[in-house]
């Protein structure tokens, strides 16, 4: 599956939710969709997209937070994953946009392209509901089964490793960190 | 173990006073009694990491949904936290708290943290962190309070130095 055509299946789920994206492709083809001041993407910093999850859906429990995060950046990050697992923030949806490769700076391959399973270690990690997904029809499901169990989720959803020609929009950082900002502080 | 409890609680009550809901934390001996405080406290979350860098995340994420934090750390804590730092907090002007156990100064025993302790300075200024020491009890409150404030009207990380005299009890 191509992650820009799964992005748009589940865009109705994002538009209700705090939404938190990894750099490069996901961010320009989220914005491509359509840019929302509940999104926010963290534009370097890889692997503390999951971290930035954690610390909204612990401050925020009575609102959905969504990571779309990918495999280069939970590679970084996986301790992060046993974090995540024990403070287990229950109004989280982790979804992991695997393509095997770090797209964004030249599609390198990932050891996701040599067996490695972000879902089992998920699994491994603790976090309660982990599932792989290459369709998107079961990652419609998925995502709509993990939001309905109002428990901790990832979702491995494996695509192919093709993106946008470039990553630069016209959403200037700052401008997206503070408007995501006085967007929360309104949903009080 | 001779880590002050009495200094330990005055930083902590301080971080009380100044509003910190929730603090991160990753072991190290200096910070035993700090972080035990906040697993007794019914009104602190306490988040123990895997690596400190995670905690930038986290921060981050509490301080867009309003909740002040603080986080806590030995200096090399900080060092492995710095991409996160000038990747996530620098860039995107996001306040931090930063109580680092300041490791490998003047008395220090353990030759391993005699490094770290040497280039933690030099490391706050090249990243142009704002820092001060707390090493007596007297200015704890209001050290910690003036660093909060700056962190929050400049929007960036700050850093308190816990040294020796401050956090450890032994004959001088």
């Amino acid at each position: 599956m191509r992650r820009l055509e799964s992005l748009k299946a589940i865009y109705a789920r994002l538009e209700e939710s705090i939404v938190v994206t990894i750099m490069g492709a996901v961010a320009a083809e989220l914005q491509s969709i359509g840019h929302r001041p509940n999104f926010f993407y963290l534009q370097h910093a890889m692997g503390l997209a999951s971290s930035m999850g954690l610390g909204l859906a612990l401050a925020r429990p009575d609102r959905r937070v969504m990571v779309l995060d990918g495999d280069g950046s939970v590679l970084m990050n996986l301790g992060g994953l046993t974090t995540l697992a024990r403070y287990r923030p229950r109004n989280l949806v982790h979804i992991v946009f695997d393509n095997e490769s770090l797209l964004s700076v030249g599609g390198f391959p990932t050891a996701t392209s040599t067996g490695s399973d972000l879902a089992a270690i998920a699994h491994a990690a603790g976090v309660p509901r982990t599932c792989t997904v290459t369709e998107i029809d079961t990652l419609v499901v998925a995502v709509n089964d993990a939001v309905a169990s109002k428990d901790l989720s990832t979702i491995v959803a494996k695509v192919e490793p093709v993106g946008p020609s470039g990553f630069v929009t016209d959403l200037g950082l700052l401008e997206n960190r503070f408007e995501f900002q006085r967007w929360l502080r309104q949903q009080r | 173990m001779p880590v002050s409890t009495s200094s330990s609680r005055v930083i902590y009550e301080a971080l009380k006073a100044n509003g910190i809901r929730l603090v991160s934390a990753l072991p190290e001996t200096w910070l035993v009694h700090l972080i035990r405080m906040a697993e007794e406290d019914p009104d602190m979350t306490l988040i123990r990491l895997a690596k400190e860098e995670e905690g930038v995340g986290i921060s981050a994420g509490a301080h867009m949904a309003g909740m002040k934090s603080a986080m806590l750390m030995q200096n090399h804590g900080f060092l492995a936290s710095i991409n996160g730092i000038v990747s996530c907090a620098q860039l995107y002007k996001i306040p931090l708290l930063m109580l680092i156990s300041y490791r490998g100064e003047f008395g220090e025993r353990d030759p391993w943290q005699t490094e770290g302790g040497g280039v933690t300075e030099d490391l706050l200024r090249a990243l142009r962190i704002p820092f001060a020491y707390l090493d007596h009890p007297d200015h704890v409150g209001a050290r910690i309070r003036k660093a909060q404030t700056l962190a929050h009207s400049a929007n960036k990380p700050v850093a308190l130095l816990l040294c020796r005299d401050l956090m450890w009890e032994e004959p001088a």
